[in-house]
């Protein structure tokens, strides 16, 4: 077997292992016990070294070239013209999605052993996972569109199983159909945009379809409009998956899934899938630069907008949720501006920090008896030292304080967006990183250091987490900590840039950016001031208000910031009354029109065939007085008749 | 393989005719004779079709097997049938279900099992007839044939309105299958006006390149679409199905869902377009929009069904709206997806009917509010029921989504507007189907179901054994529809080809 067909095999084993994984821990999962978990942990460790092999020969070996690897497995829907095969692709951008998602997948994996050791359930729980990672998977590695809309698809389902995993809990049964219906929004639009492809080029494969329709487009096959309105049908997918705005609203409620869900589906991998998205579909967004600024809207929007929600948030994984929304709203507004590398590279970093935070939070919440109000937490970090100093290295990561990961990538974001000409996009950009630090120390403030509020019965039962909980936390602690140095440095020329160039390049000439080179004493280094200053103050701040390891809070103070910004506070704490909204026109509304249609069904169409029934019914019943079985009536109906016949055959024949 | 010579169709048609006569001799209280019976009898007629298929040359075009032999000389009609992909596809489908609701009812049917089992029978002689009929007068006896003994199934079996429902059933479909006979004699007169003979006058496949005169064109096609329209049934004309179905018994409504709706879409494909081309674009800006609206409007009805047989109805009605769109789009991909639809839609649903059946069977009630929590106590049953939920809101994977997809883009291609208002049920489906769901299955157990203690038991071999082979071709058609598509590929290209002698359809779609 020589290399080629080996490498194949290993692609497909990606996605057979977790698939094999959940078949079986679903069978026999319940008869296993507390061991459910060994098969589904296994695949995944598995997984992860076959695709350590495969990043290693696409990153490292260039063994594919920089088109990647590309095979089909079988025809799958021959419908005429209409041609789909299961095919799949790797390549840079797969690959760099691969280390995450393998990545920080077999350490969630890891982790929920311990976390969900106590579950009777968690049987149910390792095979659910093993299928999202054959999901997330199938989503990275096909190579046309309709193949990526069924991974993206299953992901859905995956998060839609997961969220209502303790199905009891009528909240998580609605969290997890809310997810699934507002991502199907989105998906209607990738869908028709799909179906707006194959009707212009014939065809779904990626390769083809990236060639074919910037041709078209240039040959004046199809119009400038249409190719915007494919790209902005794609970006609609995009938004349901990553939960940004006007979608945003089911990936708060989807915390209602146990937290290594949260940590790896609605943190680290899945909602990316629109940023890897947006990346994969490059050579489209080139030819449509008026989509990318709604790109960029949405996304900076949604950077401000769930950061200056997850300020006064009380619940610690819903604060880390709308700071997962903001951060992808910076991927976004990178995409947008036409950053390619630097929205992949913080999708990495942020991959490793918030998969780090989450996993975190979830280990505080074990310690504290499943409380999750922040306002029963406080002065933990005494308690659980390893959870505490790792989430302060996330924490720092996410702030943007150098070296950690989240400057490096955050930094290439701020600075793109301003030399690429969106000063608006920077500007509120550094807001949102003041904002970000701000509420992040709220957040460590608010848990770790100040006066203990924990309930007093569980106060003597603090403690740490197990080693399979601890482990992964320090393993994604050193990767939030060094992934930047590692692969941002040197600025715009680190690893992260020598494996993605290839693919973006051309993409980011067309648009007329990343010729200019990075000048350390130049505007870049202005920049990287402006941001780690104001990242800087946002921290500093909240280690003010809320504490810092020994330094309590001042609760006086927060009050009276409070008490002078009531109305934004109140806003930002309903979350701008976006679920209120929803609800009234989605479920009152809705649920009106769709008893008013029933009725109409039941009274207006059915009342007219049962009327027409009736008609005939009451005018039989009328014709039967007719019969009376007396020849004489008969008689005389007779001669009517014919008189009737005869003074219409002399009406008609003379006129 | 090759079955030269031998009547492999009529064997087909006739071998549930003859299981049901031989029930008709075995002493009532025989009860577990009859059953065996009737089991053998459904399961040779589905080995005999599977046996066809094997047999059927799928690179071949037109029809084959092809059997001819005089009825009534005198007016020159035949017995006459033949297979092609579609109706071999339909075929396979009735014969699978057949054999699955027969199996369902062991348990459920609880008096006069062998008067049961001789309707159904009976009805799968209809059934299959109807499907292989090439000559018009025989294919309109095999469409009454159907009528009667589901008339009884609901009438005798049903739940408590069960003569309003059948009665209604009746009637309907009564009305729009004389006004189609009348089509058909029309056509024959017409035909023997021109020709000066009978010979042919009912013969499907010299009508079919006749070129009926373009007012014929119209009236007949309006006959025969009210026909079809009823069974589909589509909007307006398909109120008697959440009456039909609430009332039938389990497997009456696995038949009528899986099966009898599908009489329609073929008789459209098979019937209407190549007999009418002309008629057939006059007529299908309506039906589009019929078929938009039923699409819809099923949907957003569905959601406030506070029983779940009349939530899976309205389900109907908005998937056999995705049936209609695709073949009156007049486009390759939507009529293919059309076909793969009905094939999805008989085993989604049929199975859904079934998984109700087996909730009623415990509780003998279906109405959502009082269910909650089947996953803690029944959850086997909850991850099937499940899995069939998720394949009826057309979860790319599995069988569903392909014939809808196909529809959608066929849709698309020409008419973008359309093709957004039909998708827009994506999220609509998503909704009712999972609000239900989670209803009866999430949640804690339901006071009601609590109060059933031990007979609340997860789903017994039999049932499973029902439900399983219907999982396998979900899957299969999901992953690998490729087997159907082929078949059908040479029929639709035939039709589609009749259909554009008709001329572009009359536009009011943008």
């Amino acid at each position: 077997m020589d290399t080629g067909s080996l490498d194949q095999w290993l692609v497909l084993a990606l996605l057979g292992l977790p698939l094999a994984g959940f078949g079986l821990t679903a069978l026999f999962g319940r008869r296993m016990g507390t061991k459910a978990w060994i098969i589904a942990v296994a695949a995944i460790v598995a997984v992860w070294v076959a695709a350590m092999y495969l990043v290693d020969q696409t990153l490292f070996q260039h063994a594919y070239g920089d088109g990647g690897l590309h095979f089909r497995l079988y025809e799958w829907i021959p419908a005429g013209s209409f041609q789909v095969d299961v095919n799949f692709g790797l390549d840079a951008l797969s690959a760099v999605m691969l280390i995450v998602v393998t990545s920080v997948g077999m350490l969630v994996h890891i982790y929920s052993v311990g976390y969900m050791a106590h579950d009777p359930g968690r049987w149910r729980f390792f095979a659910y996972l093993n299928f999202f990672m054959f999901s997330m998977l199938l989503l990275v590695l096909a190579d046309n569109f309709l193949l990526l809309f069924v991974a993206w698809e299953l992901v859905g389902l995956s998060s839609y199983l997961l969220i209502g995993f303790w199905y009891r809990r009528r909240s998580a049964a609605l969290a997890a159909k809310k997810a699934f219906i507002v991502n199907r929004v989105g998906d209607l639009g990738f869908a028709l945009g799909i179906m707006a492809i194959w009707t212009t080029v014939g065809t779904l494969n990626f390769g083809d379809v990236f060639t074919r329709l910037p041709q078209l487009l240039a040959s004046g096959g199809i119009q400038e409009w249409q190719m915007i309105g494919i790209c902005l049908l794609i970006f609609a997918g995009a938004v349901g998956k990553s939960a940004q705005f006007p979608l945003h609203v089911w990936l708060p409620d989807a915390m209602e899934g146990p937290t290594p869900v949260s940590a790896l589906i609605h943190a680290a991998t899945m909602v990316n899938a629109g940023v890897y998205l947006i990346a994969r579909t490059n050579p489209l967004f080139a030819e449509a630069p008026e989509a990318l600024v709604v790109v960029a809207a949405i996304g900076i929007f949604t950077a401000i907008l769930a950061a200056s929600i997850a300020l006064t948030q009380t619940d610690i994984k819903r604060v880390l949720a709308y700071s997962t929304l903001s951060q992808l709203g910076y991927m976004f507004a990178s995409l947008g501006v036409g950053a390619y590398v630097p929205a992949i590279f913080h999708l990495v970093t942020h991959g490793f920090f918030k998969g780090l935070l989450f996993l975190g939070s979830g280990s505080v919440i074990h310690s504290v008896d499943e409380e999750q109000d922040m306002n029963k937490m406080g002065a933990l970090w005494r308690r659980i030292g390893i959870t505490h100093v790792t989430m302060l290295i996330g924490s720092l990561a996410i702030a943007g304080i150098p070296p950690l990961a989240g400057f490096f990538s955050k930094d290439e974001i701020l600075g793109d967006s301003f030399k690429n000409g969106f000063i608006w996009v920077w500007g509120i950009g550094v807001v949102v990183a003041l904002l970000t630090a701000f509420y992040m120390f709220r957040l460590m403030g608010k848990t770790f250091y100040g006066p203990s509020h924990v309930d007093p019965h569980v106060e003597p039962h603090i403690h740490e987490s197990p080693k399979w909980m601890t482990i992964p936390l320090i393993l994604l602690a050193i990767a939030a900590a060094v992934a930047g140095l590692v692969l941002g440095l040197p600025f715009d020329g680190g690893l992260i840039h020598q494996w993605l160039d290839p693919l973006f390049s051309a993409t980011e000439s067309v648009l007329g950016h990343g010729g200019s080179t990075f000048q350390i004493a130049g505007i870049d280094g202005v920049l990287i001031l402006v941001s780690t200053a104001v990242a800087a103050f946002g921290l500093f701040a909240a280690w003010r208000l809320f504490g810092f390891f020994g330094i309590g809070p001042q609760a006086a103070r927060v009050a009276a910031v409070t008490d002078r910004f009531k109305g934004l506070y109140t806003a930002s704490k309903n979350k701008w009354y976006f679920d209120d909204l929803n609800d009234l026109l989605f479920v009152r509304i809705g649920g009106l029109l769709a008893a008013g249609l029933w009725w109409f069904d039941v009274h207006v169409i059915d009342g007219t065939v049962n009327g027409i029934a009736s008609l005939t019914q009451s005018s039989g019943r009328g014709l039967r007085q007719v019969q009376t079985g007396h020849v004489q009536n008969y008689a005389l109906g007779i001669a009517a008749g014919l008189i009737v016949i005869a003074l219409g055959y002399i009406v008609l024949v003379t006129r | 393989m090759d079955l030269h010579g031998l009547p492999i169709l009529s064997g087909i048609i006739f071998t549930p005719l003859v299981g049901a006569i031989l029930i008709a001799f075995v002493p009532r209280d025989r009860q577990r004779l009859v059953l065996w019976l009737a089991m053998g009898t459904a399961l040779v007629t589905f080995g005999l079709s599977l046996l066809l298929v094997a047999a059927f040359h799928t690179a071949a075009p037109g029809f084959q097997y092809v059997e001819t032999v005089d009825w009534i000389p005198a007016f020159g009609i035949q017995y006459k049938v033949g297979v092609d992909g579609l109706s071999l596809i339909l075929v396979v489908l009735t014969t699978t279900l057949t054999w699955i609701s027969i199996l369902a009812s062991i348990g459920p049917i609880k008096t006069r099992m062998k008067e049961f089992v001789i309707a159904f029978l009976i009805l799968e002689v209809g059934m299959i007839g109807v499907f292989l009929a090439l000559d018009l007068f025989l294919f309109y006896i095999f469409w009454e044939v159907v009528l009667v003994p589901m008339y009884l199934i609901i009438g005798i079996w049903g739940g408590a309105n069960r003569i309003y429902a059948t009665i209604k059933f009746v009637l309907y479909t009564l009305v729009g299958s004389l006004l189609m006979l009348v089509a058909i004699l029309a056509t024959a007169f017409s035909f023997q006006a021109a020709t000066g003979s009978w010979t042919g006058a009912f013969d499907y496949l010299q009508l079919r390149n006749f070129g009926f005169d373009g007012s014929l064109q119209f009236f007949a096609f309006g006959a025969f679409f009210l026909a079809f329209a009823i069974k589909v049934p589509m909007f307006p004309f398909h109120t008697w199905l959440p009456d039909a179905h609430v009332e039938a018994p389990t497997a009456g409504s696995v038949i009528l869902a899986g099966v009898l709706l599908k009489l329609g879409g073929y008789g459209f494909i098979r019937f209407a377009l190549p007999l009418f081309p002309a008629a057939a674009h006059q007529w299908a800006p309506l039906i589009i929009v019929l078929s938009l609206i039923a699409i819809i409007y099923g949907a957003i009805v569905a959601m406030v069904q506070p029983d779940l047989k009349k939530l899976v109805a309205y389900s109907s009605v908005s998937h056999m709206g995705f049936v209609t769109l695709g073949i009156f789009i007049f486009q390759s991909q939507g009529m293919q997806g059309a076909i793969l639809q009905m094939v999805n839609h008989g085993i989604i649903t049929g199975a859904l009917f079934l998984c109700v059946g087996v909730i009623y069977e415990r509780t003998h009630d279906r109405s959502i509010a009082k269910m909650g929590g089947l996953a803690g106590s029944t959850p086997v049953y909850a991850a099937i029921f499940g899995f069939f939920m998720l394949a009826s809101l057309g979860l790319p994977g599995l069988g569903g989504f392909v014939g809808e997809f196909l529809v959608f883009l066929g849709t698309f291609a020409v008419s973008p507007i359309a093709a957004a208002v039909a998708t827009f049920v994506v999220i609509l489906s998503a909704a009712y189907l999972m609000w239900m769901y989670q209803r009866v299955v999430f949640g804690e157990l339901s006071d009601f179901l609590k109060s059933l203690g031990h007979h609340l038991t997860d789903m017994s071999p039999r049932e499973l054994l029902t439900l399983t082979p219907l999982m396998a071709l979900t899957v299969i058609l999901g992953l690998a529809p490729g087997f159907v598509l082929n078949l059908i590929q040479s029929p639709v290209g035939d039709v589609l080809a009749r259909v554009s002698v008709g001329g572009p359809t009359v536009g009011i779609l943008p």
